[in-house]
């Protein structure tokens, strides 16, 4: 019978990524419900010490699959070792981050088993009377929420977005042995040849890990606009994020963009500048902790989703506010 | 076109402008008014999409369509940018048809396709400063020597004349028979003696070119001639006849353009409480002026289906062409109205709409031509 | 080199908005587009085309108008457009559409198919690699620069958040498209008569019943289910000022104090 519930945690250079930490964290309440185990998965090369660290964040089993052939992701040696992760242990439930990695696995791998795969899912709960997983994603442009569930097949399998979620404070007193899984792969198994891999460092500003962002929507102006926001954010310690219209425009990079087509948020503080609250936008960062916005317009959509809404402009409030922060920073250290 | 419906091949085409206008024109259409400049990479982008020949067929490097999908393109792009109108309405309508309805195999093989494939940009110089609504008054002569005419004279307002390679001119062979003594040319912008003056200061459709043009001496090799000696004032009036259909929609896209602005700005603004668009004067406003435009576009369709049926167009392009250009009046001034003090303001783009509505009561025909033409069919 | 680019016709998202008063979506009036990811892989489709010379079929499954996304596709150059209609395929999850296209496709003689990384509709990003899986062929997701190699292969650069691979992948296989691979062309007035002039093949599911378990499509052949659907609880809203610029600022300080954010 199909048992446990596996997060399949990401790691790129031996390093591993965030989401499978929130994912094990979410994973636990799942489990709790069900009266099963969480399993941490980690693929990659040389990569046991690392994966070892999931126990500290509720993991009760954590297993590696560690193989060169799979030091850096391509998608059949990944494909193949799931395949035959699934078919050896029969997870009642599979979870992977909704990166550009978890993407691309999930679906290959839920097609080879033939069974049901929901993406991108930003909420997860066990259903008390069927005990099915109950997969809830936006749809239609963040416009509707769906909740999904997969019935006949097993594994249930979904990918959720990162930043979601929330990871349990590191509990380093909880340790345990790193179980290996055997799996044949050769080189013969990939069938994309890497010709060359490339960090981008200018993609290292990660806006999902920021605790405060200053976010400039159209009404802001120009490419300039940018610059009077990353004033106000080196105040505040946070970075600056965007919405989609200033993206399309040229005026920042695509890596700040939050949104249902962007990046996920849930930071401490954030400022909405000159941002009219599209719902594609709201997707994206309804689940900050304290939400201040700026607009003109006073009908603005923002308003509605914002602890703090303030009508003006933000050309003139924003320089004000970056004023009076770096006033009030100055006296904080005297 | 059956009944009022759009084809299938219709309404893509108008999805075409309708994309392109916006997402090519509308972030510079501010600033080419206030340059007072036509882009060049605007006018590569219009011959990538093949808006050049749009009404001619695929045979000769057109697009295959009718005129009715013309006048489609027309509304479009001048919902956006009248300038974008008129230099294609120019172009397609009155340089392109004198060669294609006039021209001889070879003349429309060596000069009609680099014009239709938009590789070449056409344009029309009938105009002279003492010759407007009265053409019979052109003083350019055309002077026969040995295999070609020899041309002198000046042009005004010719559109598009700082960007075009090809001019249709019109100048008189035989200086005593009036109008009947006036033939017409393909001349290269390239050839001596031609200059072509600064873009002249105008109210509207400012981005457009529209200069003086002088022939000093400018020898036309003979087989340049379109039709024969004589024949020009009617290939004039022909294209002019039907180069009215394309500004009638023109018009129309430019009124209809306002009032879509219009709808905007009426939801988002607020006075005396609530917004604007409550007040039944704004809904009423609004309504009258859609009911108009629509009449005008129904109008501006009739004559594009007249010609395509190759019928007599010309009296039905005349009265969409008063009507429409009237409308187009009408409708930007009372939207002006509707934005307040906004709307004098140079940041929306109705004041805009508002100047470059004007010139289509006055360019390729007044009014008053217009009614001449009108009341000419009535038997009066 | 013979190329097929799967499409999607969706409606624009970007234009659909919520009815405050019922709480439910308006979908009068929203146009229908081509996905613009696969929008950017005709555009990628058709730029190969012209480098290596070839062909680019578009196939799209979907409802009777639907024709009008493939005569689209046409309008901007594509030679052959296929439209799977049937209502068999209706409700299909994302295991049961990439079956029914499979099955689509194995009618076909390829070399590259590029799907769009994902639909606007539904932001799944599932089908091209199940497409890729039925088939049994190589996929590279999240392409945003394809050429090809001199023995033929597609050379394609991966992106991923904090990098890309250049991965070079032997014919035939699948990439999906980011909308970042290419600026898509407009469509030309003349392909746009000429599109109307050709015949948009349609296959229903006796034209692949052959091609396909006939227990794995639609709605009862999709292993996954929507529950329920529900429009989203905003956040309420909080306080809103209208007051002067320095009195606005001194507030948001107090609250940004009182929060112990700063």
């Amino acid at each position: 019978m199909s048992k446990d519930i596996y997060v399949i945690a990401e790691q790129r250079d031996g390093v591993l990524a965030k989401v499978g930490k929130e994912l094990i964290g979410e994973a636990t309440k799942l489990a709790a419900d069900l009266g099963e185990k969480v399993v941490a998965v980690v693929l990659g090369s040389k990569i046991k010490e690392e994966a070892a660290k999931l126990y500290a964040y509720g993991a009760d089993e954590v297993v590696v699959i560690d193989n060169p052939v799979l030091k850096s992701y391509t998608t059949e040696p990944y494909a193949k070792a799931l395949t035959e992760l699934i078919a050896k242990c029969e997870p009642n439930i599979v979870l992977f981050g909704a990166t550009s990695i978890g993407r691309d696995l999930a679906p290959r791998v839920a097609g080879r088993v033939h069974t049901g795969l929901t993406a991108d899912c930003t909420g997860l709960a066990i259903d008390e009377e069927t005990k099915l997983l109950l997969m809830t994603r936006p749809a239609f442009g963040g416009n509707i929420m769906a909740t999904i569930v997969c019935k006949d097949y097993r594994p249930q399998m979904a990918t959720v977005r990162p930043g979601v979620m929330k990871a349990l404070e590191k509990d380093a007193s909880k340790t345990g042995e790193v179980k290996v899984l055997d799996v044949a792969l050769t080189a013969a198994d990939m069938n994309v040849e890497i010709l060359e891999e490339v960090k981008e460092t200018k993609k290292a500003v990660d806006i999902t890990e920021a605790k405060i962002l200053v976010s400039g929507g159209r009404g802001i102006g120009s490419a300039k606009g940018f610059d009077m926001l990353r004033e106000c954010a080196a105040e505040l310690g946070g970075e600056v994020a965007s919405s989609r219209s200033c993206v399309d425009a040229g005026w920042i990079e695509s890596d700040r963009q939050v949104g249902q087509t962007g990046k996920t948020v849930r930071p401490e503080l954030y400022i909405a500048c000159g941002i009219s609250g599209a719902i594609q936008h709201v997707a994206g960062m309804e689940n900050s902790e304290f939400v201040v916005s700026i607009n003109k317009n006073d009908t603005a959509a923002i308003f509605s989703v914002s602890d703090l809404g303030v009508v003006g402009d933000v050309n003139v409030i924003i320089p004000k506010l970056t004023e009076a922060l770096k006033k009030y920073n100055a006296e904080k250290n005297n | 076109m059956v009944g009022f419906e759009l084809t299938k091949t219709q309404q893509l085409c108008k999805e075409l402008f309708h994309n392109f206008a916006e997402n090519e024109i509308r972030p510079i259409a501010r600033d080419m008014d206030e340059k007072e400049e036509y882009p060049r990479e605007l006018l590569d982008k219009l011959q990538k999409a093949h808006m050049f020949g749009i009404p001619y067929p695929q045979e000769l490097g057109g697009a295959g369509a009718d005129v009715l999908t013309y006048t489609l393109a027309m509304e479009e792009l001048s919902k956006v940018d009248a300038s974008t109108g008129i230099t294609l309405s120019v172009h397609t309508s009155l340089c392109c048809p004198c060669i294609y309805e006039n021209g001889t195999d070879e003349q429309k093989e060596r000069f009609l396709r680099p014009l239709i494939s938009g590789e070449k940009i056409g344009a029309f110089s009938l105009t002279e400063p003492n010759a407007g609504t009265d053409a019979s008054g052109v003083q350019t002569t055309a002077d026969k020597d040995g295999d070609y005419y020899i041309l002198n004279g000046s042009k005004m307002f010719t559109t598009n004349a700082g960007i075009a390679d090809t001019f249709v001119v019109f100048a008189l062979t035989d200086k005593s028979k009036g109008p009947k003594g006036m033939s017409a040319f393909i001349v290269d912008r390239t050839m001596e003696g031609i200059t072509v003056g600064t873009n002249i200061p105008r109210m509207g459709i400012r981005a457009a070119s529209n200069c003086e043009v002088a022939f000093t001496n400018v020898k036309v090799p003979a087989d340049r001639l379109l039709g024969k000696e004589g024949g020009g004032y009617k290939i004039a009036m022909t294209a002019l006849g039907g180069g009215r259909i394309g500004i009638g929609a023109q018009a129309v896209g430019i009124a209809q353009g306002a009032i879509n602005e219009a709808i905007k700005y009426v939801k988002e603004r607020k006075q005396f409480g609530k917004n604007i668009s409550k007040f039944q004067n704004t809904q009423f406003k609004l309504a009258e002026m859609q009911t108009k435009v629509d009449a005008a576009r129904l109008m501006v369709w009739r004559a594009a289906v007249e010609k395509d049926k190759h019928g007599n167009y010309a009296p039905l392009a005349a009265m969409c062409k008063l009507f429409a250009s009237e409308t187009a009046n009408e409708v930007t001034r009372g939207c002006v109205q509707l934005f307040g003090g906004y709307g004098y303001s140079r940041e929306y783009p109705v004041e805009r709409a508002m100047r470059d509505a004007k010139i289509t009561e006055i360019y390729e025909g007044t009014s008053e031509a217009m009614k001449m033409i009108i009341s000419g069919t009535m038997k009066l | 080199m013979k190329i097929v680019v799967c499409i999607k016709q969706v409606p624009d998202t970007t234009e659909v908005k919520l009815d405050p008063k019922t709480n439910t979506l308006i979908r009068d009036g929203v146009p229908s587009i081509i996905n613009p990811d696969d929008k950017a892989g005709i555009e990628a489709a058709l730029t190969l085309k012209e480098q290596l010379g070839g062909t680019v079929t578009v196939v799209c499954m979907g409802p009777p108008q639907a024709d009008v996304a493939l005569r689209e596709a046409l309008a901007m150059g594509c030679d052959d457009a296929i439209l799977m209609s049937d209502r068999a395929f209706g409700g299909s999850d994302t295991y049961a559409t990439a079956h029914v296209i499979a099955a689509g496709l194995k009618t076909l003689d390829y070399d590259l198919i590029i799907t769009g990384r994902q639909a606007i509709d539904g932001d799944t990003a599932q089908v091209g690699p199940q497409i890729a899986e039925q088939l049994g062929i190589p996929q590279v997701s999240y392409a945003a620069e394809v050429k090809t190699a001199e023995d033929g292969a597609v050379v394609v650069k991966r992106q991923f958040e904090d990098r890309y691979q250049l991965l070079k992948v032997k014919t035939p296989c699948l990439i999906t498209a980011l909308s970042e691979l290419a600026q898509p062309r407009y469509m030309t007035v003349s392909g746009i008569v000429n599109a109307y002039n050709k015949e948009v093949k349609v296959l229903t599911f006796e034209d692949v019943k052959n091609n396909l378990n006939p227990d794995f499509i639609g709605l009862k052949g999709s292993p996954t289910n929507v529950k329920q659907s529900f429009t989203k609880q905003v956040k309420g809203a909080g306080t809103v000022i209208n007051v002067s610029a320095d009195e606005a600022v001194k507030t948001i300080m107090d609250k940004l104090i009182e929060k112990h954010i700063i």
